[in-house]
C-alpha cells in the first residue's frame, strides 16, 4: 500500500512514534492508575569473583513482574564467547538482548581478525552501547572472563559506568551476597575448593533476604582450560511437589463423531541424490 | 538518472535541531501553510509535549560520532586527513538508488565501519521489512526539492 503523505523512507533503530501518545495516556489516567504493561524485571542477586586461574560466576534464578514470581528457572548467565559469560541484573529483555547483540559483534570480531576476543573488549563494547542510551537500557551487567591477559570482571552499569574489580555483586540482593563476599573473600584463592563455595553462600545468603531473588543458583566456572556451566548449582529445599497428575485421561471428552478426508497428492517430479556412506 | 542536491554546507547543517513540527515552516506547503492534504491534521499543543528523551540524541547519532571522528583525526594527523574521508563519504553517499526503494550503502558502511558491527539499528524496524511503501512520485519530487 502507497501512502501519499510519507516523504522519507523508515529510519531504523529505536521507533518514538508512539512516546507522545504514551504521555498523553499517562496524563489522562492520572497518578497511579496507568494501566501500562509493566517489563518483566529479574530482581536478581548475581555476584563474580576471581579467583587463582580463573572466574566464578553465580546467579539466582527467579525472575519476577511485580509481586508475580514469572520464571522459576531463568538463566541469568548469558553466553558472550567461549571465554567470556555474563550475568545480567535488571530488566529481563533488555540484559538478554544487549547481550546477544555483544555476542554477535565479538564473534565477528573474532573471525575478522582470527583472535580470541579480551574481556575489555566486551566490557568497551557495553560501556558504548548502554551510554548511548542514557540509562534507557536498564541492564547492571557482570561481565567476567579469562582471556591472554589472566581472569577479569567488570561491572557495566546501565548509564555506562564500569568498574573492574576482584569481586562484585550486583542485583536487588547484592546487599547481602556482598556482606559474605567481603568477609570470606581471599585473593588468589582455589577454584574448585573454595570460590565455588564461596559464590554459593554468596547468592545463598542474597536468595535468603531478598524477595526478589530465590529458586535455584547457578554456578558458572571460567578457567583457560574451559567452561563449567553448572545449572543448577544447588536446588532450592523449597521446591513444590504436585500432589495430583493433572493430565486428562483418554475417552474423558466423548467423541461424537469422526469424519476422515484424504488428502490427494501428485506425485509432481522425483530427484534421488545418493548420499556419502563410505 | 535523477540529479542529487547536495547541501554542499557541511555536517553542521545537516544536524536536526529539532523534531520536524508540522504547521511552521520547513514543513510548508506551497502556500506557506501546513499541508493539510499530505500532513495530515496538526495540532499545536501535541507539537509541543517533550518527546521522548533519547529522540533527538537518536536522530543525530551518526552525524555526532562522524563529527566526533573527524575531529579526533584533524587533531592527530591534520586538516588533510579527514578532508580525504570526508570526500570519499560525499562520494558513497551518492551512490544510492531512488528514493522509494531500498539502498543497501554498502560503501557508506565499509567507511564507517559499521559493516562488521551489530547494533539495534540492524534489528529493529529494517526498512527491507517495512510493510508499507512511500508514494513514488511524492517521494522523488521530495528528494529533488521540487515539493
Amino acid at each position: 500500500m502507497a501512502l501519499s503523505h510519507v516523504f522519507e523512507s523508515p529510519v531504523p533503530g529505536f521507533n518514538f512514534e508512539n512516546s507522545t501518545r504514551n504521555l498523553l495516556l499517562e496524563d489522562a489516567l492520572g497518578e497511579g492508575k496507568s494501566n501500562a504493561p509493566k517489563p518483566l524485571k529479574t530482581g536478581t542477586t548475581i555476584a563474580g569473583v576471581v579467583c587463582k586461574d580463573g572466574v566464578v560466576l553465580g546467579a539466582d534464578t527467579r525472575a519476577t513482574s511485580s509481586e508475580v514470581v514469572a520464571d522459576k528457572m531463568c538463566a541469568k548467565i548469558h553466553y558472550i564467547a567461549p571465554n567470556i559469560y555474563c550475568c545480567g541484573a535488571g530488566t529481563a529483555a533488555d540484559t538478554e538482548k544487549t547481550t546477544e547483540l555483544l555476542s554477535s559483534n565479538l564473534t565477528i570480531f573474532s573471525m575478522n581478525s582470527g583472535r580470541n576476543p579480551r574481556v575489555v573488549m566486551a566490557a568497551n563494547i557495553l560501556q558504548n552501547m548502554l551510554f548511548r542510551y542514557h540509562g534507557a537500557i536498564g541492564a547492571n551487567l557482570i561481565l567476567g572472563g579469562v582471556d591472554c591477559t589472566g581472569s577479569h570482571i567488570y561491572r557495566v552499569g546501565p548509564y555506562g559506568s564500569m568498574d573492574k574489580v576482584p569481586y562484585l555483586a550486583m542485583g536487588s540482593g547484592d546487599l547481602a551476597a556482598m556482606g559474605v563476599l567481603e568477609d570470606r573473600f581471599k585473593p588468589r584463592m582455589e577454584v574448585l575448593k573454595e570460590a565455588k563455595t564461596l559464590v554459593r553462600d554468596a547468592i545463598r545468603a542474597g536468595i535468603m533476604s531478598d524477595l526478589g531473588s530465590g529458586n535455584n543458583i547457578d554456578i558458572c566456572v571460567i578457567t583457560s582450560k574451559g567452561v563449567d556451566y553448572i545449572r543448577p548449582y544447588q536446588e532450592s529445599e523449597y521446591k513444590d511437589n504436585r500432589q495430583k497428575k493433572y493430565k486428562y485421561k483418554p475417552g474423558t471428552t466423548p467423541v461424537l463423531c469422526e469424519k476422515v478426508v484424504r488428502l490427494e497428492l501428485e506425485l509432481v517430479h522425483e530427484t534421488v541424490q545418493k548420499m556419502e556412506t563410505s | 538518472m535523477s540529479h542529487q542536491i547536495e547541501n554542499s554546507r557541511g555536517l553542521r547543517s545537516q544536524l536536526k535541531d529539532s523534531v520536524p513540527v508540522a504547521g511552521l515552516c520547513p514543513q510548508a506547503g506551497p502556500y506557506g501553510v501546513q499541508d493539510t492534504l499530505r500532513r495530515g491534521f496538526s495540532s499545536v499543543k501535541n507539537e509541543l509535549l517533550p518527546s521522548h528523551p533519547l529522540e533527538l540524541s537518536e536522530k543525530n547519532f551518526q552525524l555526532n560520532q562522524d563529527k566526533l571522528n573527524f575531529t579526533t583525526l584533524r587533531n592527530i594527523q591534520g586538516l588533510h586527513a579527514p578532508l580525504k574521508l570526508q570526500m570519499e563519504y560525499r562520494a558513497a553517499r551518492q551512490i544510492q538508488r531512488l528514493p522509494f526503494l531500498p539502498s543497501s550503502n554498502l560503501a557508506l558502511d565499509t567507511l564507517r565501519g559499521t559493516d562488521e558491527t551489530i547494533g539495534f539499528e540492524d534489528i529493529l524496524n529494517d526498512p527491507a521489512q517495512c510493510e508499507l511503501m512511500g508514494e513514488p512520485h511524492i517521494m522523488t519530487e521530495y528528494k529533488l526539492g521540487l515539493l
